[in-house]
Order: C-alpha cells, then structure tokens, then sequence
C-alpha cells in the first residue's frame, strides 16, 4: 500500500486567546471560575473557558428576556437578514472553523471540512428564508414565538447541534441561551464572535460555557421558556422531570441504538461504505450511528470478510491530517466508556476484531472494532456504546429483522440495504425510527427533519417540522 | 279436562320492570367487570371501579391491537370512524337519557366526523417530501405514536375530542373516565360500529388511582391529561412519564375549550414523524 | 464455454446458457453510493514525497496512445520515441508502460520499439465500434500481433451486450483471446455506452470469464470515457473475480484523464480498493496521450521547486 506523506491542515489559521469568557448581552465578560479545554488528539491545553455559574446564568437568561422584546418584534424578513449574514460569514470563516473543531473535538479535519461546516451554514440559510414566511408553515395563520430558548448541546458535533437549536430559535423571533458541551466549548465561543460580526443586536444570542451543573441550571431557570437539549437519555429524562408542571416546552434528542439491515439482495460494495460511514464516521460518536449491523445470514461470511478489508484501509490518526478517516475519542471519560462496554462485550462472548492499526503515543484513542457473534442479549446490543465499536448480529427473514431492530428501547435511527424496491418501503414502514436511510446512511439535510421514537427523545429538528418547537 | 278448576281472577296488568343495563368497563372488545370486583355507586348506578390491573390488562389489549390499527389503510379507519358517528346519531337518545344535553351530542357528532375525514389527509398536511441538497429521495411522514394513555374530560364533547384524534390517526387508547356512563355508552357505540376490539378501552374509575400506573408504564407510548383536573397529579404523572421519555400532552391552561377549533395538534401531538432517504440513480 | 473445474465449483457459469442468470445475478451497483465513495477517495491528499512515487508510477503505468485518423509513419515513431524517453532531460524519468496504436501503425512503432521493455499495444476488432464480422475481427487482432504488437484493445459489441446476447459477446472475446496467441488481451467494454453501473459490472465479469486479461473502460471515441466511479466498479469486479477464479485480471481507464491529479486519484483507487497487487504496470494501465506531459510537468516541479510550462516539454 503506498503512503500518503503526512498532509496536515494549517492550525495558524485559528486565533486562540489564551482565555475566554462568558458571551453575554452582545459582550465577552469574565468568569469566576475557568475550566481547561484540551485537543484529545494531543492532550495539549487548548485555552481556558469561563465556568459559568447560577449568577452567570441569570445575566444571560436576564439578557435574553430584554433582548426578546425586541428581536420577537422585529419584522420577520429583518431577522431573516441577520441570519443570512451570519450563513454568510460562517462560509466565509469555514476553514477557520473546521480546523478550530477539529482540534477541541478530535474529529477529522476532513469530516469538518466536509460535512460539519458545509451543514452548519446550510442550516442558516435554510431557517433564515423561514423568518418571513411562518404564516405560511402550517401552525396557523398567527404563528408566535414562545420567549427564551435554553439551549443544551453535545461535544459530537459542537458547531453543527449549535445551528440546529440557534437558526430555528432565531428565525421564529425566540432569543437563546446556549450552553455548548464542557469538553467542546470553543466553536461556540467563536459563533458569539460571528454574531458581533453580523450585528446581531445584543443578547439575542448568548453563550454560557459550563459543565452538567451551569446546563442544569440554565434548563431549570423560571425565565427560560422552552427547552431544547440534545445529549444522553438519561439526561433527557432528568429534563423532562424538571420542567413538569412549568410550562416550559421541550424538545429532546438523545440517544440511539440503530440497526443497520443488510439483506442479501444489497448492493454489496456500497453496504460495506454504508456500515463503515454507519458505524465509523466521526469516531462513531453519533446518536443515530448505525451501531447494530444486522446481516442476513445468508451472505453474513461474505458480507464480514468485505467489512474486514475495508476497515483495515481505515485510516486513524492526526485528526488534522487530511487523509485521516478516523480520528481521536473526545475525552478521557468516553474512552474510558467504550472501553468498558468493549471488554464487557468480550466477557459475554462476543468476538472482538480489530484492523492493525497503530494508535498514537498521547490522546485518546480506540481502533475500529467490530463483535461478531454478539445477540439481543448481549450488553453491547443494547447499550449506547457512542464510539467506534459495532455489533454484529444476523437474521434469517425480514420479518425477524424488523422484530430485531425494533427490540430496543431506543428510536432514533435505522438502515436497510437492498435492491428491493417494495422490500425496502415495507421493511422502512416497520422500523420504529424517526430517520430511516436506504441505501444509504448518515446523510443530513437542513430541509430533511430529524429525531426520534421512544426514548430516543421527542420533537424534530430540521425542515418545516422544526419550526413547531420554537412557535407558540 | 279436570272438572274442578279455578276461574281466573282478572287484574290490571303490572307495570314493565325495565332492565338495567350494567356498566362494566370496556377492554380488547368487551365489557368485563373489574378484576378487583369493586365498584362505585354514581348516579344510582353500580359502575365498575377499574383498578391498576384493569389498566395493565388494557394496555396489552390496546399493544396488541395498534399494529393492526395503524396497518388499516387511511380510507378504511377513516370509514370505521365515520360509522362511529353514525351510530352516535342512533343512539343520540341514550346520551340525552344521561343528560347530555342534545347541543352536545350534535357538537360531539361533528367533532367526530370532522376527525374522520382527517385520517386520510393528516399525512399529507404534515408529511411530504423535503427538497434535499443531494440525489436523494427524502419523504417524511407521520406514523402513529403506538399506545395513548388518556385522562378523559367528563363531557360527552370532551371524550370524543381526545380519543378521536388519538385513534384517527392510528394509535390506540387506554382511556380513564370519570362519567362511566357517558364513557360506556360511548363504548357500546364503539362495539357496535366496527372499531376493532382493543383499539379503544374505556376503564371507568379514578385517575389519581389508575393513572399513574400508565404513566409509569413502560408499554405505553403517550399521555394526554386532558382530563386531569388536580395540578398536583398531572405534575406527578408528567414526571413518571418522564421515565420512558413518553410524549405528554398537558392540560389546557385555563381549561379546555372544546368548543373551539381544536387544530392540528391533539393529532400531531400523538403522531411521530418517520423521514426515509433513499438514493435516487439508475 | 471453457472453465476449469475448480472455477465451476466456486459459483462461476459452467456453461454459456448459465451466463445471464449468473450476471444477473451478481451483486447491483448503487450509483450514488459508488460515486460517493470515488469522490470520497478523490478528496485523498497526496504530497511530498508520496506524490513523487505516485508521479513516477503513473508515468509507467501509461499507455501513451495515438489512434487518429491522421496518423503518419513519424508521429507514431515521434511518439515511440517519447514513450522510450519521456523526459529527455532527466534520464532518471522512467518510460511509459506502452505504445498504443493502430493496426496499420503497428510495424512503424514495433521498429522503435524493439527490446526496449516498452509494451506495444494495438486495437484491433474494428476500433471503436466493433460493427464488423467477426473473421475482419480476428484477422485485424492476427495482423496486429504478427506486426509485433504484444498486447491488444478489443472492443466488445456493445449492440450484442445491450440485447442481452452475452453469449456472442462472450465467444467473440474467445476467439479474440484465441487469436492474439501470447498477446495479452484488454477488451474495452466502452462504458460510457453501457449506461448503468450494473451494466458496467456484468461486461467486466463477462469479459474476465471469456478470458480478458484487462478489462478497460473506453475506445475515447465517445462523449463519456473513463470516470473514477466506472473504474472503481471494475477494479471491485477484478477482486472479486480473482477471490473466486484464483486468476487477476488488470484495468485500463482510458480517455479523459488528462492530468497529475487525476491520475492520482486513480492509484488512491486502486491502493485502497484492491490493493498493492494492482498498483503496478502489469495490472494498471492509463490509456492516454496529453496526461504524460503533464506528469512530467508535475515531476519537473517537484524535482526543482517551481512551476513547469509546456514549453519545456516535448509535443509528439
């Protein structure tokens, strides 16, 4: 196999102050207490953030109440402006951006090239051309804003969970406080400054940066109106508790365990791409990661065998590093998760395969691992593992397929692979998932609406149907 | 023929006993007493007093129906329903004889035929294809949500506002109803139309008691509290709810005004949206 | 149809009447997703060092190609002469793979040519169309070889395949085979005619079974030539077909690739596809003709740390 020399991404385009503080009413102000942020690919100390406490949190909420008067009031078309300003200048800092992600989150520069930044500025747009036009959406002729969104995202895909909760927030006339994940805060920090940019009149946005207390805080505060929150089920859960009896509403997107079904009629090269995007994109820390592949035990061998080779041309390393397909867990603490399950899989039986790779000195990292032999009962069927490790599983007919994916407590996400055309729109009608990709997988669209069933979480993000979580 | 019989002695003709119908709850199709035996006198008459094992039993009812219900093409449950008004109307006396004034069974009526023509337009009102950047074929549309706990309004108008657009839209209810009778007349109504058993069990009895057995229910999939009318309990279910991470449709703020147009959202709020990709390329 | 035993065993057709069930048969190519994945690997990025091997390996994975009409005795021997050394200036700049010519050029570059390792390559079956009796095919492919060409670019009836006639597109491959002797046969499945990928996939494993030792993409004679996702269903069709034959069978992209860049792309394709096994002039070949010139340029920068024109470099 030829080398690819070593061909990393400039870093001196990202500017990091050596601390950064709590973006609040339009300005950076200081933080009582910092917590550091590193590269989980090196270990280094990135910078500090502000570690936002209940007083922190109260200016912010405070700030957006003063700031909704306003911003709710203003012409739909006038905000619609702003958030075109703000697609605008994130496609035009783009590089900066996705290298700035890639060295707070571990992700590929490659993915954040490609896939993070591109969706984020999307996802502007999209929202943007809705501002002016919500009589229109189908949520009466009157539709209105409900007030303060407190807004809680995951360290996956920092940026792109921001665009998710801020854009449609905003182009409903809402105002935002966000509190971006205590291991990724930075391209959050960075949005703030892209709002300054636009001119976005102070304390539509703000940004809190913090840990699971500062965001508890900020989704139990009487003067946040709605919740949104993207992370783990058992969080979800603990913010569906809390806001009983408040008034506020909420949308959750938490976590899944999706099957991804191969039958064997599937075009087979492209099942093999589809179960190593399904499973091995962005680390596999994805909440609707195609993290249960099951195959029809028919082709299961061939399939495998396939699967085997194309991991070992995975390659993991440098998330900076342009050829890099798989880059480094996000913190210590995940690793410290998969891990556990991984060995918890191999105690129940499970037979673990990973391809030679070679993990760097310093960082976290987990090679690309698959269990075969592994059934419903295994731990690793049904946990949430949120990293690159897939389970593998077989089945004989379509309907012990769908009995199959459907054994979970989660919702989120599925796959099926076939050339089928009428197996495929009756298997899809039978999964019990919010996102169901054919013959393909982890694709997203700004337009194409997204989340789950059960207690993969409520609401759907994206699209006309992620309008009603921001309109009264 | 014997020689000695007696004249009969002519007398008025008494007055008809008339038989009482005996209200017993309503599940997977049929009208059992409650396993606990009990029951409450409420208006004079023994109604059944549902207990937390009537509920379980109801939600199996109810799981094992939904599949079927949601696989019943749009047309079809929309036909079911419409027959439901139908015989609503035949049996407007019986409501009356209840009490239910005669506006309200006209209003309960249209309520129910406006839902029945909803089952074959929700999907298309609310679902569609969304216009990807990709070659791609991206639909989404609503599926129904699966099994509806539900605290009922005691109006004859209130009961039919939420349980018609839990089920036009292909889920299936396990209803708590504080107004047997008006709730099992209904139940009649609905055994009689062609509403398959199990789609709809009406359990009369307490919510404070019943209710929060479904909340914590793992096999149910919503709650409505429409019908709850104590603050304390309905933020104790929407907490248990919590659990499973159910979908929870809260009580009105202010109270219910059924009279009102109730939009799209008792339906939307028991419908999840499923969106499917699929590549589009010869 | 002749199959080994052993072959037969491992599910390949024993018999021409097998051969639509078994084509039919084989695995369907998505098209969004095999041309998701070939831009995926076009996205590769390979610099420095790894790009001056790469460089060098394309250079001698070319078969430097002319096949014009006006062709003449001294643009074919200008062009032999390229082929031998490509970049005067640098005797260390490796030679192509081959000459690709016409059968009636064949004897010009042959005297070029001789015992210098440069392959000699001719179409023959009536390039490009194939719409002629298979006797004008095969005494076109006995010319060629008794000419001296050592390899042959047969094209495959297109008309016959589309119609589902794969058995006459199978014994016309055969005898065409039969009638190269020790020539190596690349038999072009001209796939921008093909028009699916599925297409694309059924002529490659036809061709491997009737006996191709190349299958190549295109005569550059029609609007679609080689695409990164084409090559990619074949080069999939070549490891297939060896994992189940035991016999490898090399590719040949042809026409349209016409720069450095691309023709990395091609070896990311193959390096992370079928692997090292293929990255080598005996399986891989680029059929082109202004590509080579732009390599050279590549490599001339590389090699001095500015940019090259062309008018460094020779035209043939």
């Amino acid at each position: 196999m030829f080398d690819y020399a070593p061909a990393p991404e400039s870093r001196s385009i990202v500017d990091l102050a050596p601390s950064y503080g709590l973006f609040i009413d339009g300005a950076f102000g200081e933080g009582k207490d910092t917590f550091k942020t590193i590269n989980p690919a090196t270990e280094e100390v990135l910078t500090e953030v502000a570690l936002a406490g209940p007083a922190d949190v109260d200016r912010a909420v405070a700030a957006a109440n003063r700031a909704y008067r306003k911003w709710s009031a203003l012409p739909g078309a006038e905000r619609a402006k702003y958030l075109f300003r703000i697609a605008r200048i994130i496609q035009e800092r783009a590089r900066e951006l996705a290298v700035l992600e890639t060295l707070d989150n571990g992700k590929p520069i490659k993915e954040s090239r490609d896939v993070d930044l591109p969706l984020v500025a999307a996802h502007f747009f999209y929202y943007a051309g809705w501002a002016d036009k919500l009589q229109y959406a189908g949520f009466g002729p009157d539709p209105r804003p409900i007030g303060v969104a407190g807004q809680v995202i995951p360290w996956n895909f920092p940026l792109l969970m921001l665009a998710w909760k801020i854009a449609p927030a905003l182009a409903t006339g809402n105002t935002v406080v966000l509190k971006p994940a205590e291991t990724t805060p930075l391209s959050a920090l960075f949005f703030a400054d892209v709002c300054r940019q636009a001119d976005l009149p102070p304390g539509v946005v703000n940004i809190v940066t913090g840990a699971g207390e500062t965001g508890r805080y900020l989704v139990e505060h009487p003067d946040v109106h709605k919740v949104a929150f993207t992370g783990s089920t058992e969080v979800g859960r603990q913010i569906a508790r809390s806001v009983a009896g408040t008034g506020k509403t909420v949308t959750l997107e938490l976590g899944g365990k999706a099957a991804n079904i191969v039958f064997d009629d599937a075009p087979i090269d492209q099942a093999v791409e589809g179960i190593v995007n399904g499973i091995f994109f962005n680390q596999g820390h994805v909440c609707c990661a195609g993290s249960r592949l099951l195959v029809q035990e028919s082709i299961a061998e061939e399939l495998l065998s396939s699967l085997k080779r194309r991991m070992a041309t995975l390659r993991v390393g440098d998330p900076l590093d342009k050829n890099t397909d798989v880059g480094a867990i996000n913190s210590a603490a995940q690793l410290a998760r998969i891990t556990e399950l991984s060995v918890i899989g191999a105690a129940e039986g499970a037979e673990r395969w990973s391809p030679a790779c070679e993990l760097p000195d310093r960082g976290f990292w987990f090679a690309p691992t698959i269990f075969t032999g592994v059934t419903q009962a295994h731990r690793i069927a049904r946990e949430e593992i949120f990293g690159p490790v897939l389970s593998v599983l077989t089945f004989r007919t379509p309907a012990e397929a769908i009995e199959k994916a459907n054994n979970t407590p989660y919702g989120l996400s599925a796959g099926i692979w076939s050339d089928k055309g009428s197996r495929i729109l009756a298997v899809a009608d039978q999964l019990r998932a919010g996102v169901v990709w054919a013959n393909t997988f982890n694709k997203f669209d700004p337009t194409s609406p997204f989340g789950g069933y059960k207690e993969s979480g409520y609401g759907r993000e994206g699209g006309r149907h992620g309008l009603e979580a921001y309109l009264a | 023929m014997p020689k000695h019989h007696k004249t009969p002695v002519v007398v008025a003709d008494p007055p008809r006993l008339a038989v009482r119908k005996t209200y017993k709850l309503f599940i997977g199709g049929k009208f059992p007493r409650s396993e606990s035996g009990r029951t409450s006198l409420l208006d004079g008459d023994n109604v059944a007093l549902a207990s937390r094992k009537d509920g379980r039993d109801a939600v199996v009812a109810a799981r094992a129906a939904q599949p079927k219900w949601a696989g019943v093409t749009a047309y079809n449950r929309g036909q079911v329903l419409y027959r439901v008004a139908e015989m609503i109307e035949a049996r407007r006396a019986e409501f009356t004889a209840l009490g239910v004034e005669p506006a309200e069974v006209d209003a309960a009526i249209d309520r129910w035929v406006w839902y029945a023509g909803w089952s074959d337009k929700i999907a298309q009102v609310v679902g569609g294809v969304n216009p990807v950047a990709g070659p791609f074929f991206n639909i989404s549309a609503p599926e129904p949500t699966g099994v509806v706990g539900v605290v009922a309004p005691p109006s004859l108008l209130g009961l039919v506002s939420v349980l018609a657009p839990a089920i036009v839209t292909g889920n299936t209810v396990v209803l708590i109803a504080s107004k047997a009778q008006v709730a099992i007349t209904l139940a009649e109504v609905l055994a009689t139309s062609d509403v398959p058993g199990g789609v709809v069990n009406i359990l009369t009895g307490r919510a404070a008691e019943i209710a929060p057995w479904l909340a914590s229910h793992d096999d149910v999939n919503a709650l409505d509290l429409t019908g709850v009318d104590d603050a304390g309990l309905a933020i104790e279910l929407e907490r248990s709810a919590a659990g499973t991470l159910k979908r929870v449709l809260r009580r009105p703020v202010g109270g219910a005004d059924f009279a009102a147009d109730p939009g799209l959202r008792p339906m939307t709020a028991l419908l999840e949206t499923k969106t499917v990709w699929h590549p589009k390329g010869f | 149809m002749t199959v080994t035993a052993s072959s037969s065993l491992s599910g390949l057709p024993d018999s021409t009447a097998h051969l639509r069930t078994f084509l039919h048969g084989l695995p369907g190519v998505d098209k969004v997703g095999v041309e998701a994945r070939a831009a995926a690997l076009g996205t590769r990025s390979v610099k420095t060092t790894a790009k001056a091997r790469a460089i060098d390996l394309a250079i001698r994975m070319v078969d430097l190609t002319t096949l014009e009409g006006a062709d003449t005795p001294g643009k074919v021997r200008a062009l032999s002469a390229k082929a031998l050394r490509p970049d005067p200036a640098d005797p260390s700049c490796p030679s192509v793979a081959a000459i690709c010519v016409y059968p009636a050029m064949v004897p010009v570059a042959a005297s070029v040519l001789a015992g210098s390792g440069v392959h000699l390559a001719s179409v023959a079956t009536a390039f490009p169309s194939g719409q002629a009796p298979l006797e004008v095919k095969i005494a076109d492919t006995q010319d060629a070889v008794a000419g001296g060409a050592d390899e042959i670019d047969m094209v495959i009836s297109r008309g016959a395949f589309l119609s589902g006639d794969y058995t006459h597109v199978f014994n016309e491959i055969v005898e065409i085979k039969h009638a190269c002797g020790p020539a190596h046969l690349k038999v072009i499945l001209e796939t921008g005619e093909l028009g699916t990928y599925d297409n694309v996939r059924r002529a490659s494993w036809l061709a491997m079974l009737a006996g191709a030792d190349f299958i190549k993409t295109s005569t550059g004679k029609v609007p679609v030539a080689a695409t990164l996702p084409v090559t990619l269903v074949m080069l999939e069709a070549v490891r297939d077909f060896r994992a189940v034959s035991g016999r490898q069978v090399g590719v040949k992209p042809a026409g349209g690739i016409r720069t450095t860049k691309d023709a990395i792309k091609y070896l990311v394709l193959i390096n992370e596809t079928v692997g090292d096994d293929w990255l080598d002039p005996d399986w891989f070949r680029f059929g082109a003709s202004s590509l080579l010139n732009d390599l050279l340029m590549q490599r001339t920068k590389l090699a001095t740390g500015h940019y090259a024109g062309p008018d460094y470099f020779t035209l043939d």
